[in-house]
């Protein structure tokens, strides 16, 4: 255990013992996200740096404390990426902020090996959890089914489970070509031609459906988004005017995403039929992400995501009293349970980010 | 022991309840094509069968997914899906027997895992029973869900944290076109050298295989693959998609290939030919069973750029034992398939084999690789559980099996060694009172 590893060790034993409060935050750009934090504050930034990257390994394994702009432009250097597009939300997003959330953009849901979410692309994760003890998941390779499979266990864990101070992540070459559609539709259509076209082997990166247009990144070799482009329909976005559009989209700084509206994140089947909610909405992921803006009730959204296959999450805003996620199971909540006491066994962690 | 053949979820969870409130072991088991004894039966216990669990309850073309009962084959969903110009992905060699369940037990890899995934990334929800034979759902129709990813941690548990009653998977649009190039080496290590140059040259090929001269020599007669039997090494080097980008695809991976030291490329004019490539590397496993006695199958996965250290470890490691070792490997993945060859009716060759086979495990993690990439731990591999993992990890393992079945009955004694076990293999120093969970049951 290094200085700041053992620095941050020294504070967890420390809260154990007197059973204070810890709350995990590095560069708070995603303090909006879960249920209210509390306790004392550990700031885990001070564990930083890349620790191995061989381009040729695919794979990289960073200290959480890092910058997800710096990992991001070390992977660019060298024709690289995150395949999940992660959002920043802020300046000072880290890769453990980025893990402990489990959010991806909108490359989420893919064609082709860009498809997964955050935990598809972990392969492994160290964790001091509530008694201060280094624990090491999984590791650089690709694959690795020696015990369970906790790095991806602990992608999205909100930090109940302990502190995240390295991760190895899978990464992916850049795409050599990118291009963006926007084609004209009512919603009912778009999320009917987003499931057809998932079906066929088209090279769709990305998609964003707003008030009647949908827009369509297209991402792979020349020969295979030229190829779409063509038979396709649509009118091509101006290049420039690309990056601009999807870093709106993920970053949440679009028009769509701005005003004090309360922010709802549907996560249903791309199949799932509108959701004829008459309020404001967009849709990514081929039609299995929908936000949307609205003051409705929490139960009623809930409710109408349950009856469409999927679970809604407030995003931003709102009354969050009542708790942002949708409740678990008691079977799964006693799973919940049994794990946090044996990782936390003080309950020090600031399990109500996620549990309320 | 007792062997159950249930046919309903209801019938499961009742042998289930039976089993919980008698203290019982219960050994769920598939197809039973598992290399590492995950489903060895329990002396003492009930092995379940989920044998008649065999019926495909939905394809749905449009969400791209199949619901399916765990006793499906494998190859069975990507044959319901063809209609629809679907298909499941992860294609392990055992792919016409395996099913599901234990595909989702084992967390299953195959040959296309590099560009399409392992089973974890391409199953969307499974249901299942806990011990106490209450139905629970891990993951779900959409892609993510609230509370933590336990979704993980069941894909891959060696079926001992839940039954498994039914799987929905994520199947993927066809791919219009296949080519595979097969390229020849004169030098081992240049074929190790190519594959890494694949890699940063930014191409996933959707197969990256590799089979050394003895692997070559050992399947050609048996598969008629049309294999370089002259080359130190063949790699198969698959590239699909549409018409255009494999076209394009396949002209830069020949570009790096030949840069790399290829002394002969062939690619595949048809699918026939295509699919006659893949054969030989198939079939390796059965050839292996052809041309010995007895063969052990290893499954240690390394970081790529120590490929050629590995091998040359292996070529003194078959000189020190006696016995003959010929590699077949997921060259893409690092995921290495060691076959160490030896004769099951003297007990001093099968002495060799399981010494020359921990040897393996050793190097893999001193490499800084894993012991298995996707055949499981089950019983082959505890002891080596003791050197790639310390307690604190092994202990972490043991709370993820009380969290899910505090009674621990479900396949007791396999993945997670003891402290005792590990003392024993000295890798471990026992402390009096440092063991948890003292209150569990150690099969």
């Amino acid at each position: 255990m290094d200085q700041a590893v053992a620095a941050i060790s020294e504070q967890i034993r420390a809260a154990a013992t007197d059973r204070t409060a810890l709350r995990v935050r590095a560069g708070g750009s995603k303090d909006f996200y879960g249920n209210t934090p509390h306790g004392a504050l550990l700031d885990p930034r001070a564990v930083r740096g890349i620790v191995a990257y061989d381009p040729s390994e695919l794979s990289i394994a960073v200290r959480c404390g890092t910058p997800l702009a710096q990992l991001e432009a070390v992977l660019e250097e060298r024709g690289q990426m995150l395949a999940f597009e992660p959002p920043h939300f802020g300046a000072h997003a880290t890769i453990g902020g980025c893990v402990a959330t489990g959010l991806a953009g909108p490359r989420r849901a893919a064609n082709g090996y860009c498809y997964g979410g955050v935990r598809d692309f972990v392969l492994g994760a160290k964790l001091l959890d509530g008694q201060g003890q280094l624990l090491s998941f999984g590791g650089m390779v690709m694959k690795n089914v020696a015990g369970y499979d906790l790095a991806r266990l602990l992608t999205g864990s909100l930090g109940v489970l302990g502190v995240l101070v390295e991760v190895a992540l899978k990464v992916v070459p850049k795409p050599r070509m990118e291009a963006t559609l926007r084609i004209a539709m009512d919603e009912a259509t778009a999320l009917a031609k987003l499931n057809e076209w998932g079906a066929q082997p088209w090279p769709i990166s990305a998609s964003a459906w707003q008030a009647g247009t949908l827009s369509l990144r297209l991402s792979g070799s020349a020969a295979a988004v030229n190829a779409a482009r063509s038979r396709l329909p649509g009118e091509s976005m101006p290049q420039t005017d690309t990056a601009a559009f999807w870093q709106g989209i993920k970053e949440h700084i679009a028009a769509f995403f701005l005003g004090d509206a309360p922010l709802w994140r549907l996560s249903l089947p791309s199949t799932a039929e509108p959701l004829k909610l008459d309020d404001e909405q967009l849709i990514e992921w081929g039609g299995a992400l929908r936000w949307l803006r609205c003051g409705r009730p929490a139960a009623e959204i809930r409710s109408r995501a349950h009856a469409l296959g999927g679970h809604a999450t407030l995003f931003r805003g709102g009354d969050r009293s009542q708790g942002v996620f949708t409740p678990l199971s008691p079977a799964l909540t006693a799973i919940h349970k049994r794990l946090r006491a044996h990782f936390d066994p003080a309950a020090i962690f600031d399990a109500g980010r996620m549990f309320l | 022991m007792i062997v159950a053949l249930p046919d309903s979820e209801s019938q499961v969870a009742q042998i289930l309840r039976l089993c919980h409130a008698m203290h019982v072991p219960v050994v769920p088991r598939g197809a039973g094509t598992g290399l590492a004894g995950s489903a060895l039966p329990h002396a003492a216990g009930v092995l379940l069968s989920m044998a008649k669990f065999n019926r495909i309850v939905d394809i749905d073309p449009k969400a791209r997914t199949a619901t399916v009962q765990p006793g499906v084959r494998n190859l069975a969903i990507s044959e319901a899906a063809r209609p629809h110009r679907l298909y499941y992905a992860p294609d392990p060699s055992s792919q016409i027997a395996c099913t599901i369940g234990g595909n989702v037990a084992e967390n299953s890899g195959g040959v296309h895992c590099l560009k399409y995934g392992l089973t974890v990334h391409n199953v969307l929800r499974v249901r299942a029973l806990t011990i106490e034979g209450e139905a629970v759902e891990f993951g779900g129709g959409a892609l993510d869900c609230p509370g933590l990813d336990l979704l993980a941690a069941v894909v891959g548990s060696e079926g001992m944290l839940a039954v498994t009653t039914e799987v929905m998977v994520r199947l993927v649009p066809t791919p219009q076109l296949a080519r595979c190039i097969m390229a020849s080496f004169a030098e081992v290590t240049h074929a190790c050298h190519a594959v890494a140059a694949l890699l940063a040259a930014g191409i996933i090929p959707a197969g990256l295989e590799m089979l050394d001269q003895a692997a070559s020599r050992l399947v050609e007669p048996f598969a008629h693959a049309g294999y370089d039997l002259d080359a130190a090494a063949v790699l198969l080097c698959e590239s699909d998609g549409t018409p255009e980008e494999v076209e394009d695809e396949i002209e830069r991976m020949s570009a790096v290939l030949r840069e790399a030291h290829a002394t002969r490329l062939q690619v595949s004019r048809d699918e026939l030919e295509r699919q006659r490539f893949w054969d030989g590397r198939k079939n390796a496993f059965p050839a292996a069973g052809r041309a010995s006695p007895a063969y052990y199958c290893m499954d240690g996965t390394i970081p790529r750029r120590h490929l050629g250290q590995m091998l040359t470890a292996i070529q003194a490691m078959e000189r020190k034992y006696g016995l003959h070792c010929p590699n077949v490997f997921h060259a893409g993945d690092g995921n290495l398939h060691p076959l160490i060859l030896f004769d099951d009716a003297d007990a001093d060759s099968v002495a060799r084999a399981e010494r020359f086979g921990a040897e393996i495990l050793e190097q893999t993690v001193q490499l800084g690789g894993t012991i298995s990439g996707e055949h499981g731990i089950g019983v082959e591999k505890l002891n080596q559980m003791c050197s790639q993992f310390d307690r604190a990890t092994l202990d972490a393992f043991i709370a993820v099996k009380h969290a899910f079945d505090p009674s621990g009955l479900l396949n007791p004694g396999k993945v997670v060694p003891t402290l005792h076990r590990c003392a024993e293999y000295g890798r471990v120093k026992v402390h009096s009172g440092n063991e948890r969970f003292p209150e569990l049951p150690r099969f």
